[in-house]
C-alpha cells in the first residue's frame, strides 16, 4: 500500500461552513465558506491573525457551536441534525478539549478532574478511575492525584487538562492556544506530549499564533477573515 | 438516567462546592433553619394544646351541660339585721329538665353543703355534695373501694357517704374507711365507699387550686332532710343566710351532636322560669370550641411566621445560588464542553440548593424540637412531639430547595457553552 492510494478515514469534515454573528443590523462573518477535511491520525495547526476565526472554527469542530450555513460531520455524523442533548453526547464521546487557561474545576482534585468527562458517559467508576490513574501516570502526575489545581504549576495543570481530554478516548483532540499561558520550557514539554499522542495515532488540531508551535505539527491551515488562506505541509 | 451512583456523586460534588464557601453556605441556611424550626415548634405546641383541650373536655364531659347557681347582684331579699338570699336552681328546675330530656343519659342534681367532718380527733372542712347515684357516671369518677350511692340510699334517706380519695386518706390514715363512721355536722354517716382521685380541672371548680378530691358525697334526700335548704354564713359580723335548693345540675345528653341544641333550649327554658339571672349554664363543648378558636389563631400566627421565614429563607438561597451560578459560569462552560447535558447541570445546581435547604432544615428540626422543651419549662403547656412534624419539616425543606433552586439551575443549564467558556 502506498500513502497516497488509501486516504485515512475522515474524522471531521467541514462542507462550505459559515458562522455568522448577527450584531444588530450588520453581520460578522467569523467563518465564511470553509471546506476542509481532517483525517484520522492527522496533526494540524490552525493559524491566522487575531480575529481571523480560529476559535470560532475550533468551537464548531468541538460541537459546542453550530454552523449558520453548511454542514459539519464528525465521524460521519452531521451535527446539524442533532438536538442539544445529542450534541452534548457527541462531545462527550468523540471530542477532547484543551483550553488556554486550563479550566480545571477548582473544588476537585487531580484524579477527579481527569474523571469529569466520564461522569457524563456512565463509565463505571472503577474502570474510569483506572483509566484516569493510567493517564495521570502518562502525563507524569501520578504522585499528585489528590492535589487541588491551585497547588499545581501552570504546566502541571495543563497536563492534567490533557489527561482529562483523553479520558473519554476521543477521536478528535482540540486545543485552543494550549501553550499560550506557558513559558518556553513548559511549552516544549506539552508539545512533546502532543508528538507522542500523534505517534500513537491520535487526531490533533491545535489553534496557535506561535510560529514554532505551528511548525511542530504536520500541516498548518491558515485562516484570514474567516476563509482558508493557505494550507502548508510542515514536514 | 441517574443511577444511585450518579446521584451520590452529584451529592458529593454539591457538598464540595458548598464547602468552598463555608461561611456563605452557613449563613444561607439560617433562613431555612428558623422557618423549619417554627414549623416543628408550631406542630408540637399545637398538638400539645389540642391534646390538653381534649383531656380537659374529657374531664368536664363533652356531652354535659352544667347548670350552676350563682348569687345575683345585691340585693334581692334583704333585712337590716339578717339577710336571707333566696336564689339559684330549684328542684323544680331539675324536674323540668328531666321531663324535657327523657332520653338524656343522666340528669344529676348536686347540693353543696358546708359541714365539718370528724373522725375522732381528726377534723376536716370538706365540700359535702348531696347528689344522686347518677353522679358517678355523669362525672366519670371511679370507685376505689366499696360502692357508690344507690337508689335505695336515696329513697331511704340513708345516712351513708362516699369519701373522696384525699378525705379518706386524711380521716382514716391507717385503715380502710369502708364500714366506719364519719360525723358530718351533728350526725353520723356510714362510709360505704371511696373514690379514686382525679386531676383538678381548674375552671369549673369553685375552689380551684385546692384538691378537688376533698369531698364527701351523701344522698340528696339525706342532705335535704338533715341540713335543709338554708345555709348560714357568718361574714364580718353580719350573719348571711342563703337559701339554695340545688347548686348544680349536670345534664348529660345522649349524643355529642345534640349538646349545642340542648344547651340553647335549656338556656331558653331557664330564662322563662327565672326572673333573675341566678344561674349560669356552662357547656364544656362550647368552652372547648372557643378555646380551639383561640388556639387556631395562635397556630395561624405561628404558621405565618414559619411561612414567611421559609419564603425569606428560600429567596436567600435562590439569591446565593444565582450568584454561585454566575461565579461558576466558566465551570458550567467547561462541563458542557466535556459532554454534560443540560439535565446534568440542572441536577448539579438543584442538588446543591437542596443540600443547602435541607442542611438548614435539619438544623431547624433540632431547634424546633428544643423550643417546645423550653416552652414546657416556662409555661404549663405540654407540647407533644410527633414523628410527623420532623418528617413534614424535612419534606418542606426539600420542597423549598427544589422550588427556589429551579430558576438558578435553569439559568445555568441554558447558558451558551461558548459564551460560558469566554466568561472571565
Ligand atoms: N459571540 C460573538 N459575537 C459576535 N462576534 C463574535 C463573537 N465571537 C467571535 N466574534 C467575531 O468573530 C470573529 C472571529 O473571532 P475568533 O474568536 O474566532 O477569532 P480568533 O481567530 O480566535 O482570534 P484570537 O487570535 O484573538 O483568539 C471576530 O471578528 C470576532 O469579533
Ligand atoms: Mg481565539
Amino acid at each position: 500500500m502506498t500513502g497516497t492510494a488509501t486516504l485515512a478515514r475522515p474524522v471531521a469534515e467541514l462542507i462550505d461552513v459559515s458562522r455568522v454573528y448577527q450584531m444588530g443590523t450588520n453581520e460578522v462573518r467569523a467563518l465564511d465558506g470553509i471546506d476542509c477535511v481532517f483525517r484520522d491520525g492527522d496533526y494540524w495547526s490552525i493559524m491566522g491573525s487575531s480575529g481571523s476565526g480560529k476559535s470560532t472554527m475550533l468551537n464548531l469542530l468541538g460541537c459546542i457551536d453550530r454552523p449558520t450555513h453548511g454542514e459539519y460531520l464528525v465521524d460521519g455524523i452531521s451535527v446539524g441534525d442533532l438536538d442539544d442533548d445529542q450534541l452534548s453526547e457527541l462531545r462527550g464521546t468523540h471530542i477532547g478539549f484543551i483550553f488556554q487557561s486550563f479550566n480545571l474545576i477548582s473544588q476537585l482534585n487531580v484524579l477527579e478532574n481527569i474523571m469529569v468527562p466520564l461522569f457524563y458517559l456512565d463509565v463505571p467508576p472503577a474502570e474510569g478511575e483506572a483509566r484516569a490513574v493510567e493517564l495521570a501516570r502518562r502525563v507524569g502526575l501520578d504522585d499528585r492525584l489528590d492535589h487541588r489545581p491551585k497547588e499545581l504549576s501552570g504546566g502541571q495543570q495543563q497536563r492534567v487538562a490533557i489527561a482529562r481530554s483523553l479520558v473519554n478516548q476521543p477521536s478528535l483532540l482540540l486545543a485552543d492556544e494550549a501553550t499560550g499561558n506557558l513559558d518556553t520550557a513548559t511549552t516544549a514539554e506539552i508539545l512533546d506530549l502532543f508528538d507522542e499522542l500523534h505517534d500513537e495515532g491520535m487526531t490533533i488540531l491545535l489553534v496557535t499564533h506561535e510560529a514554532d508551535v505551528g511548525s511542530r505539527t504536520s500541516q498548518t491551515l491558515w485562516l484570514k477573515d474567516g476563509r482558508v488562506d493557505k494550507v502548508l505541509q510542515n514536514r | 438516567m441517574f443511577g444511585n451512583n450518579t446521584f451520590l456523586r452529584t451529592f458529593r460534588l454539591g457538598v464540595k462546592s458548598l464547602m468552598l464557601h463555608k461561611l456563605r453556605s452557613m449563613l444561607t441556611t439560617l433562613g431555612m433553619l428558623f422557618g423549619v424550626a417554627s414549623v416543628v415548634a408550631m406542630l408540637a405546641i399545637g398538638e400539645g394544646a389540642s391534646k390538653e383541650a381534649q383531656d380537659q373536655i374529657k374531664q368536664l364531659g363533652s356531652q354535659n351541660i352544667i347548670l350552676r347557681s350563682i348569687k345575683p347582684p345585691e340585693d334581692m331579699v334583704s333585712n337590716q339585721t339578717v339577710r336571707v338570699s333566696v336564689y339559684g336552681l330549684t328542684v323544680a328546675d331539675f324536674d323540668r329538665i328531666k321531663a324535657t330530656y327523657p332520653w338524656a343519659k343522666s340528669v344529676v342534681p348536686v347540693r353543696m353543703l358546708q359541714q365539718e367532718a370528724r373522725v375522732g380527733k381528726r377534723l376536716l372542712n370538706p365540700r359535702v355534695l348531696a347528689t344522686t347515684p347518677t353522679y358517678l357516671e355523669a362525672t366519670g369518677r371511679v370507685i376505689h373501694e366499696g360502692r357508690f350511692l344507690n337508689d335505695r340510699d336515696e329513697a331511704g334517706f340513708a345516712n351513708v357517704c362516699v369519701l373522696g380519695y384525699e378525705v379518706a386518706r386524711y380521716l382514716f390514715p391507717f385503715e380502710s374507711p369502708v364500714g366506719k363512721r364519719v360525723k358530718l355536722g351533728a350526725d353520723y354517716f356510714h362510709v360505704i365507699g371511696t373514690m379514686l382521685p382525679r386531676v383538678p380541672i381548674g375552671s369549673d371548680q369553685p375552689d380551684a387550686g385546692t384538691a378537688v378530691t376533698e369531698e364527701i358525697l351523701i344522698p340528696l334526700s339525706t342532705g335535704r332532710l338533715w341540713f335543709g335548704d338554708m345555709q348560714v354564713k357568718i361574714r364580718s359580723g353580719s350573719r348571711e343566710m342563703e337559701q339554695v335548693e340545688l347548686h348544680e345540675i349536670v345534664l348529660a345528653v345522649d349524643r355529642p351532636e345534640s349538646v349545642l341544641v340542648a344547651a340553647a333550649a335549656t338556656r331558653e327554658m331557664m330564662k322563662r322560669f327565672h326572673k333573675d339571672i341566678d344561674y349560669e349554664v356552662v357547656v364544656p363543648l362550647e368552652l372547648l370550641l372557643r378555646e380551639e378558636a383561640t388556639k387556631r389563631i395562635f397556630k395561624i400566627v405561628l404558621a405565618s411566621i414559619a411561612g414567611i421565614s421559609l419564603l425569606v429563607g428560600g429567596i436567600g438561597i435562590m439569591n446565593v445560588m444565582l450568584a454561585t451560578v454566575t461565579e461558576r459560569t466558566r465551570e458550567i462552560g467547561v462541563r458542557r464542553a466535556l459532554g454534560a447535558k443540560r439535565k446534568h447541570i440542572v441536577m448539579q445546581f438543584l442538588v446543591e440548593t437542596v443540600v443547602l435547604s435541607v442542611g438548614g432544615g435539619v438544623l431547624g428540626i433540632g431547634l424546633g424540637l428544643a423550643i417546645p422543651k423550653i416552652v414546657e419549662v416556662y409555661t404549663d403547656m405540654e407540647p407533644v412531639l410527633t414523628v410527623a412534624a420532623p418528617a413534614l419539616a424535612f419534606a418542606i425543606s426539600v420542597g423549598v430547595g427544589l422550588l427556589f433552586g429551579m430558576y438558578p439551575a435553569w439559568r445555568a443549564a441554558n447558558m451558551d457553552p461558548v459564551e460560558a467558556l469566554r466568561h472571565e
